[in-house]
Order: structure tokens, then sequence, then C-alpha cells
């Protein structure tokens, strides 16, 4: 599992491999600087030993050397971080895409066993946590070890008994580092159940403050909140704090490795002094300056990890979706054309899920230009039919045909053009009235738009809106639900498919819009094969077939007088809901 | 800043005792360089053993007293945090709750959600950071060249140099990338709106064939998003460089004068090592700063988010000078109301002109987007009438308190929503003290009794927002909701489009037993057939208003309504 995931994000770094070769060359580079500065730095104060002892030519030659050291480090700092961005950015936006191509190959029955907030959340959060942690992680990571090795090398060279010193505390340092956060873990755990349960809160009365203020409930509301409130304060108080507890206890431990290099340091220059090699008061300093460089990277390797893992989950979660089972591809397979919209389902079978059987061994025939209205209790599966229908879903038996073709021996694009749908859940995307409304037929002109609006009686409600035609709307905007409606039965006018799907399409508007809604259908329905899942009366009974569902089969089909006639299941359904 | 001050000042003594304890920290981290100077200077120069290992050991206990300083500084600085995350998370609460229905619209579900949720968690974590953490850095850079000018006054001049330039760098690169990380987070909301709404949208999408379009939407928001962030990155990389270019030209400075000085004899060898201990420590806090600049700056942002909502003012009680109420009034009288929505372009409603007497049942009938709700929600004053007056027991609805006026009101909304808890804590909302038999006339009058029996009784479960309810269920425990209010005015905007029609009709001829006023809004005609007046609304117009028999004769509109629901249910 981990080696796939750590496969798959090798492929997504293949195109940069340049790009990476120099940043981790650049971050050599600039690690060697940075050492090299304290070093020097030293020999420079070794130079100054005293009144009438310094040693100025010497001095101004380190001058340069650090000099070249400052520009090195600085310069190969700066490119590191553009190159591990650049990195960075673009896996972050190669993922992207790929995700986002990903969606349209996918099942809708992958999609629709997610909530989409968890999908989406895959583009944007997880993809983000792991370019982060994983990539940016990664230079921090190769700096901080390169470091490390580095200081200790250095320091065995310039004294090997000071170094052991400080290689004996480091566990020290760590060992807390990891206490700690161990012990906040609990903490920020009950922290964030506190903070569902408070979030929870204000999702319900906020999403509903209309229905609060209806009922001047704000008083018991607040005292809930504050309720909930002040048990989130008490235990955030915890996790911030000992979470916050690490910096200064890494520090102190720092302080104490810091004492005893400059204790043993000390000691080491009094009893080198005049020796062949001795240990300078140069050298201690930059004994100093490194140790405190030392611990430094330790604190950070130490979160990088922590990311790192929760990176990978980041990149497991992406790559299982990339890895998901697509629709079979359908680039072999022969353009319907334009149909003339004969549809048969032949003893069809579908479920959702294997083990509830839903739609067994369906025959229907609808005859081209007919119009077929789907009626029955909730859960018959009046909206299954349509997803077969439009190939949302495979037949799991049996076939769909369209004019006699099997519908899988055509490419869908070419299906789905064939029908014109109105689904109950109306959906606009966020753009002006004018890019929803020609969504289906970008090349209609204006005038076509505006007919087809006025024949779905919005033009009217269209040009209240402030900027009329070119008003941004979305799907959370100001238009009523009716009004959403409205416009997506306009969108689907202005196409003129030869076959319509409508599923509750006017379930929203009031009657009479509805009759005028209808009347315009009726001209678009004309020559058309039409599937309307519907619940009220006058859609039903103009129907050339009504086919009556329970339980997945089709337990009658007539039209609407010869099922009254026959007293059955559409007699007592007609009775219950559409009688007054 | 102000409502995040005004927060704070409730924890003015943890706001001043963690700088304060951060200080004392930084104090004894600063006085180490000039401890390794005095183990230079004295210790190794006269070979002084006991000497060194005190300074070791006065070393150690700096950083004993260090920890103890620390420690406390950061439980003041979360307390600070975590109380004034708290204080404003409950004052954006309060305020939410006083907006008037207008700002609500305004302001959005989601956005206000985010404010409360997210948004304050920035701040929170950017108040401890500042505490904690940002605050320590001028801390450290100031002491620093403090204790420079106690080692050396002439060498202590290359911090005074060194320093406005290193606060240059670090403003000037924080300037230029706090519009740009801006920029590049709408660039980020706008991948995120198309994420969303492809999967939200994924059947039309399909259905339509707009796939490859999308795509291609999708892939140019991407590429922005993309040059976005790489070109605040390349600026904001900036700062690490130039911090460590300039403190390490002050450090060929600095050794550069301490060489003269103590070629001279007015400073030893010790006194420039710590000199140059002193430029490190700079460095670090520097390097550390740089880092956190970012999530201080989206705190900053977040808080000005909040505060704008603070800023707004909330619903006032009065819109005009308090009317005393008049007993033989009518209940509720329109006189030539007109209204238009913020920034909706035409008007929704426009010389709405009726009265209804008390007792009396009144039907809005209308079709989609006729004003049918608008009407309604102007008479608790949920919105306020844009031109005209409304008149409820005589007074105008502007010139009576709000809470006064909403008293004897009880809207049903059309949405049906219910409230995590039991189906008694959701009735109580009409009215806190009602007893058992007044929920349960409720109940029986709303026709829902058979939820109760279904459901375990007025203890059963409530999930949030009623989600183990069906719409039909949660209609009718709306409705019930609004009976035990026991209302004067009690109007049903159009709550009762899930129930079948025998149900309707039983709950209708139930609330007409109750003698309160009546409002009734529906798109049928059958509906509103018996009620004592009818207003029917088309595009914001009263087409007629009168009853049954009357509208049949005289108003086209109603006639073409009543027709066209005949015909569909004869």
């Amino acid at each position: 599992m981990k080696n796939r995931t750590f496969r798959k994000i090798l492929h997504y770094l293949r195109p940069y491999w340049l790009t990476l070769v120099l940043t981790v060359l650049l971050a050599l580079a600039n690690v060697a600087a940075t050492l090299a500065a304290p070093y020097l730095s030293g020999l420079g104060i070794d130079c100054i030993v005293g009144a009438g002892n310094v040693d100025t030519e010497r001095l101004l030659r380190i001058f340069l050397a650090i000099g070249g050291c400052i520009a090195v480090a600085s310069v190969s700092q700066w490119l590191v971080s553009i190159a591990s961005n650049r990195i960075a950015y673009h896996v972050l936006a190669d993922l992207r895409r790929d995700v986002f191509a990903k969606f349209k190959m996918l099942p809708l029955r992958y999609l629709d066993a997610r909530a989409y907030g968890e999908t989406a959340s895959l583009v944007i959060t997880d993809a983000e946590q792991f370019s982060d942690g994983l990539l940016l992680g990664f230079t921090q990571l190769f700096t901080g070890v390169a470091t490390i090795l580095g200081v200790l090398f250095i320091m065995f060279f310039m004294r090997w008994q000071i170094a052991l010193v400080v290689v004996f505390m480091t566990p020290l340092s760590l060992f807390a580092a990891k206490f700690i956060s161990s012990r906040t873990y609990s903490m920020f755990g009950k922290q964030s159940e506190v903070r569902a349960e408070q979030t929870a809160f204000i999702d319900e009365i906020v999403g509903n403050l209309k229905v609060v203020k209806a009922f001047s409930h704000e008083e018991e509301n607040t005292k809930t909140f504050e309720e909930i409130n002040t048990r989130l304060q008490k235990c955030s108080l915890k996790a911030v704090f000992f979470s916050s507890t690490t910096n200064p206890t890494t520090r102190f431990i720092n302080a104490c490795i810091y004492a005893l290099v400059a204790l043993s340091g000390a000691f080491t220059v009094l009893s080198t002094g005049g020796s062949a090699a001795p240990f300078t008061v140069g050298n201690l300093s930059s004994l100093l300056s490194y140790s405190s460089q030392y611990t430094k990277p330790f604190n950070e390797i130490s979160e990088v990890i922590t990311e790192f893992s929760n990176a990978l989950a980041c990149a497991s979660r992406i790559f299982t979706l990339l890895c998901e089972e697509e629709e079979p591809s359908d680039a072999e397979n022969a353009d319907l054309g334009r149909a003339r919209g004969e549809v048969a389902l032949r003893d069809l079978s579908f479920s959702y899920d294997p083990e509830k059987k839903l739609i067994e061994h369906l025959n229907v025939l609808a005859p081209a230009g007919k119009r077929v209205a789907i009626v029955g209790p909730t859960g018959c599966g009046k909206t299954t039919l349509i997803n077969l229908l439009m190939r949302f879903y495979d037949a799991d038996g049996g076939a769909v045909t369209v004019d006699g073709r099997d519908v899988r021996t055509v490419t869908r694009k070419s299906l789905r053009e064939n029908y014109g749908m109105v689904l109950q859940d109306t959906w606009l995307k966020t753009a002006t009235v004018r890019e929803n409304l020609k969504m289906g037929n970008p090349e209609a002109s204006d005038g076509e738009m505006i007919e087809a609006a006025k024949a779905a009686h919005a033009h009217n409600f269209i040009l209240r809106l402030p900027e009329g035609y070119d008003t941004v709307i979305g799907n959370e905007g100001t238009l009523s639900q009716g009004q959403k409606q409205l416009l997506c039965i306009a969108r689907v006018m202005l196409c003129r498919p030869p076959m319509l799907i409508l599923d509750e399409a006017t379930s929203n508007i009031d009657t009479r819009t509805e009759l005028r809604v209808q009347d315009a259908f009726q001209k678009l329905m004309q020559g058309r094969t039409c599937f309307v899942v519907a619940h009220r009366l006058s859609t039903v009974k103009g129907a050339d077939l009504i086919l009556v569902m329970k339980a997945g089969t089709i337990i009658e089909q007539g039209t609407h007088d010869e099922l009254l006639s026959r007293r059955g299941f559409y007699y007592e359904l007609y009775n219950a809901q559409f009688a007054e | 800043m102000k409502h995040l001050f005004s927060c704070l000042a409730y924890y003015k003594k943890e706001a001043i005792l963690s700088p304060l304890f951060k200080l004392l920290e930084v104090c004894m981290e600063l006085t180490v360089p000039l401890v390794v100077a005095a183990i230079v200077n004295v210790g190794i120069a006269n070979g002084d053993k006991p000497y060194i290992v005190n300074a070791c050991i006065l070393l150690i206990s700096f950083g004993v007293l260090g920890l103890g300083f620390a420690l406390t500084a950061q439980y003041f600085a979360a307390k600070a945090a975590v109380g004034v995350s708290a204080r404003l998370r409950s004052q954006l609460f309060c305020k939410l709750q006083s907006l008037s229905f207008a700002q609500i619209d305004r302001l959005g579900t989601s956005a206000m959600i985010t404010r409360m949720t997210s948004d304050v968690n920035q701040v929170q974590a950017g108040v401890n950071m500042f505490l904690r953490i940002i605050l320590r850095s001028p801390f450290i850079v100031f002491g620093a060249m403090a204790m420079a000018f106690f080692v050396d006054s002439r060498a202590a001049l290359v911090f005074l140099a060194v320093i406005p330039c290193l606060a240059l760098v670090i403003f000037a690169v924080m300037g230029v990338c706090i519009p740009l990380y801006r920029h590049a987070q709408d660039c980020l909301d706008k991948v995120y709106l198309s994420t969303r709404e492809n999967l939200s949208g994924v059947r039309v999408i399909r259905a339509f064939s707009l796939e490859e379009r999308e795509e291609a939407e999708f892939a140019a928001r991407n590429g922005a998003l993309l040059r976005a962030q790489k070109r605040v990155g390349r600026i904001a990389a900036l700062t690490g460089p130039f911090t460590y270019a300039l403190v390490n030209l002050a450090l060929i400075a600095l050794l550069y004068v301490g060489a003269i000085r103590v070629d001279g004899g007015a400073l030893r060898q010790g006194d420039v090592l710590a000199l140059s201990n002193y430029l490190a420590q700079i460095l670090i806090e520097l390097v550390k700063l740089a880092n956190l600049i970012v999530t201080l700056t989206k705190a900053i942002s977040c808080q000005k988010r909040i505060g704008k909502i603070l800023d707004l003012e909330g619903e006032p009680s009065l819109l005009a000078p308090e009317e005393a109420p008049r007993r033989d009034a009518p209940a509720v009288v329109f006189g030539n109301v007109s209204f238009s929505y913020e920034g909706g372009g035409a008007n929704a409603l426009t010389d709405i002109d009726f009265s209804a007497e008390k007792g009396q049942t009144v039907g809005i009938l209308g079709g989609t987007g006729s004003g049918k709700s608008t009407l309604v929600n102007l008479i608790p004053r949920f919105y306020a009438a844009t031109e005209g007056k409304i008149l409820v027991d005589g007074r105008d609805v502007a010139g009576t308190p709000a809470e006064t006026l909403r008293e004897k009101i009880a809207l049903v909304p059309q949405k049906a929503v219910l409230f995590k808890g039991t189906i008694r804590s959701n009735l109580l909302w009409g009215n806190e003290n009602a007893t058992e038999e007044e929920l349960l006339r409720a109940v029986k009058l709303a026709q829902a009794e058979d939820i109760l029996e279904a459901k375990g009784g007025l203890d059963g479960e409530v999930k949030q927002e009623g989600k183990n309810f069906s719409g039909g269920q949660r209609q009718r425990l709306t409705i019930a909701r609004a009976l035990v209010k026991n209302p004067e005015i009690l109007i049903l905007d159009d709550s009762s489009s899930a129930l079948d029609y025998a149900t309707d009709r039983n709950l209708r001829a139930a609330v007409r037993t109750l003698g309160c006023t009546v409002f009734l809004v529906s798109q049928r005609a059958s509906s509103v057939r018996f009620a004592d007046k009818i207003v029917v609304l088309e595009d914001g117009r009263a087409a007629g208003i009168g009853t049954h028999e009357e509208l049949i004769q005289t108003c086209e509109v109603y006639r073409e309504i009543a027709l066209s629901q005949e015909r569909g249910s004869a």
C-alpha cells in the first residue's frame, strides 16, 4: 500500500526531476555555506587576541571568505525556495487537474455513494496537505539532515571529545518533544470533539436563523451556545497550553547542551594551550554556535515527520480515488446520431446493492414520440429508471435500446445529447442567467434564448433580476426553488432534443404556471419521446402509457382510463394522491 | 481591530503578564553571551577553572529560570487567546441572531458559519502566536542591541545600522505579499467552486455532455491559482536570504570594528565573541518571525472579516417612534404597501391595500414568485415595507417593538425545520411555559398525533434539523410548534404542501376553531376557497381581493387559477 503510494508520488515528481536534483544540489551548497560561516568567524575571532595583537591582513582574507559564504548561502537559499515551491505547486496543480479529470470518468455509482463535500476536499484540502507536507517537508527534511551531519562532521573534526558530549545529550531533546506531543494528542482529541459539537449547533441555528427569529428563541439558543462555548474554552486552553510547552522545554535542553559545550570547551582551551594543536577561543566560539544550530533541525525534523504521515495519508486517499475503476471507455462506439426516439427496456435488471434487488426483468416499450408517465410510491425505482435511460448507471442484466440499438454500443455523449432532462433537484451553475440557459446549446442566439425563456415563463422574472440576463446566479442565490426550475425547463427548451426526461419537473411550480409550462411542453413534446416521473394528475392523465411501479417492478401499465377501470394499485394510488 | 481589542480587554492581566514573562525569559537568554564572554575574558585568560565551572552552573540555572518564565508566559498567552476566541464567538453568535432578514439574506448562511468557525479559530491561533512568539522577536532584537551597547557602544553602532534595514526588508516583503496572498486565496475559492459544482451538478453536466468545457474552465482556474501561488512564493522567499545576508554582513562589520577596538585595547576578545553571539541570536529570531508572518496575516484578514459582521447594526426594536395599540382596530391592515428586496431590481410587492378583521381567515393566492411569502413576511416586520404602512392592532409595525409584535404572531415557514433535541423541546420553542396538555392539544390540532405514536411520544428524539422525520411529518410538527405559541395571528406560509388533501383539509378545519386571525398562503385555490377574504397576487400586485364568489365573477387571474386546478383534479 505504502509502496504503491510512493511509486505514484514518484510518478508525479518525474516531470520535475531536473528541478528536484537542482534543489538537492542547491540545498547542499546552502548547508555548506551556512556551516562554513561560523567556522570562519571563529577564525576571525582568533585574529583578534588582544591589544596590539590583531592580525588585520588575515582578518581581511577571512572577511572575503565570509562574504563569499554569504553570497552562496543567500542566493542558494532563495533558489531552493523557488525550486521547491515550483515543484510543490506544479505537482499540486497536476494532481488537482488529474483528480478533476477523473471525476468525469467515474461512474455515478461511485460519486453518489459519497458526500460531495468529502470528495471535493480531496481536490482542495488533501491535495494541499500532500504538497505542503511532503514536498516542502522534503526540502526541510533534507536540509535538516544535511545540517546535522555537517555539524557533526565539523564538530568531530574540530574536537571529537566535545562532539561526543553533544551527541549524548541529543536524545534528551527528542525524548522531551515526543513525550509532550503524545500527552497533548488526547487533549486535542477532546477539543475537536467539543468543537464538532459546537459547529453542529452553529450549523443548525445559523442555517435556520429566520425560524429562530420568528420564534424569538434567541435567548435560549444563547444559553445553550454559552454552555458549549465554555466547555470548549476549557479544553482548548489545556490543549493549546500543553502543546506550547514543547518549545520552552527543548530550548531549556539546548541551554544545558550549550552550557556543557562551554564548560568542556573552556577546559579544552586551557589544557591544550601552548600545545601543537591548540583549541582556541575562536574554535570555542564556532562550536558554541554549531551546538545551537545543531538542535534546531531535530525539532524541525520531528515536526516534518508528523506532517509526513499525515501527507502520506492524504496522498493515499487521492491515489485511491485516481485508481477507482472508470466507466468503460466508449471511444470505439458508434455515434447514435439524432435518434427517432423509440426506447425499449428489455428484460432489464438492476440494483444498487447486490443484497437488495431493485429492478428485475423489466420490459417496457416506448414508441417514438409517445409520452410515458411513471408513477408509484417513494423508493419504487422511478429515479433509477432515469439513471438507466441516461446511462448514468449501467444495467446489471438485460438492455436499454434506443431505435433498436443497445445503448452500450453507442457513445454516452451521443446518447445523452438526444435527451433533454429536468430533474427534481434543480442545479444551476454559478454563472450568468445567459450562460445557464445556453448550457446545452451554446450556439443559440439571444433571440432563441429569450424565446425559450418566454416559453418557460421565466422571461418576466429574469427581467426583474438586477441585471437581467447578465445576473450571476448560483445554487445558493436569491432565486426561489420554482424560479430555478423554470430556468432548468428553459434550458432544455433551447436544446430541443428528440427525447425528454422530466423528473417531478414541475413540483415547485404553482399549477397555473405549470399549466402554461405544460402547454409549452406539449409543443416541445410533439414528435418526441417523453418520460415523466409525476405526482400530478395533469401530467399523468394525458400520457400515452402509464407505468405503475412498486418495489422495482412494473405492476401495471396502460392508459389512465384502462388503469382506472382495472381498479388495481393505480386506482388506489389515484384516489389517495390525486383526488381532493 | 477594535472588537479584538475589546475582547482582549477582558484578558488584560493575561495579555500583559504573558509578554512580561516572555521579557524575563528573553533577559535570561540575553545574559548568556555575557557569561560566555566572562568565561573567555576571565576564566580562560586567567586559567581559573572554578570560575569556569561556576559560570556554567550559572548558564544552566538561567536555563531553568528561563523555562519557568517561558511556561508561565505560554500559559497566560493560551488563556488570553482561547478566552478571546470564546468571547468573539459568543459575540458573533449574539450578533448573528440579532440581524434582520435582509442582512441574513445579504450575508448568506455559509459565510456566517465560516466566520464563526474557521475564522475565529484562525484569530485564536494568531493571538496566541502574537503573545508568545511575535512579541518575543522585538524583545530579542532590541534587547540584543541594548546588550551590545552595554558591551561596547562603538561596536553597537553596527547593530543600530542593521536593525532598521532588517525591519525594512521584513515589512516590505510583508506589504507586497499580503495582497498577493489574498489574490491566491480568491483563486483557490474559484477552484473550489468549480470542484463542488461539478460534483453537485454531475447529472446535469453529463446530461449536457459539458465535461470537456468544465474541464477547460477548471484548467484555467487551476492555472491562475498556480501562477498566483508561484508569484507570492517567489517574493515571500526573499525574506530569508535577505535577512541572512544582512546579519552576516553586519558580522563582518562587527569583527572589523571589534578588531580595531581590541587592537586599541578598548575591548577584549571575549567581548567580540559576545557581540557576534548577539547577532546570531537576532538572526535565529528573525527566521522564526518570517515563518510566522504568514499565519499572522491570515489571522488579521480573518479578524477583519469577523469585524465586518460585528460592525453591523443589528435589527432595531423600533423603526419609528413607538405608537400605542388601539383596541377596536382590525387585526392587520396593509395600507398601499410596496416592497423591494435590497438589490432585487423591481418591486416584489406593489401597492397592496387590504385589511383583515380579528378572527378572519385571509387566503393569499398566487403563482411562483408572485410575492406571497414576501407579503406575509412583512406582517411580523421581518422585512420593513419600502412604501406604505402595515398596521397590526391599529398601530404601525414600524412603531411597535419587535418583541411585542412577534409575540402575538406565529409564522410557519415554507421550509419546515426542526432542531436537535426532542419533539417536546421543539414544541416548547413556541412557548417555554406550555403545559403537557397544551402541547398535546397543539399536536392534535396539527394532525400530528400519529407522529408522536411513531416516534415515541413527546420525548421522541429529533436529530439535527429533524433529519429523522419525513417532509410531511416535519411540516405538521412545525405547525404544532406555532400553535403552542397560541398566537393572535397565525401565518401558514404554504406550509401544507407536503400534506395530502385530506390532512390538509382537516388541518384547515382545526385551525378555524382557534379564533385567531389566520393568513393562509397557498398555490392551491381549493385551500383558500373558504377564506373570508382572498388576496390574489400576480407579479407582486393584487390582481383581486374578495371572497371566492366575488373573485370568480370579477378576477380573471383567480378564475384561471381555479379552473386550471379543477381541470387538474376533476
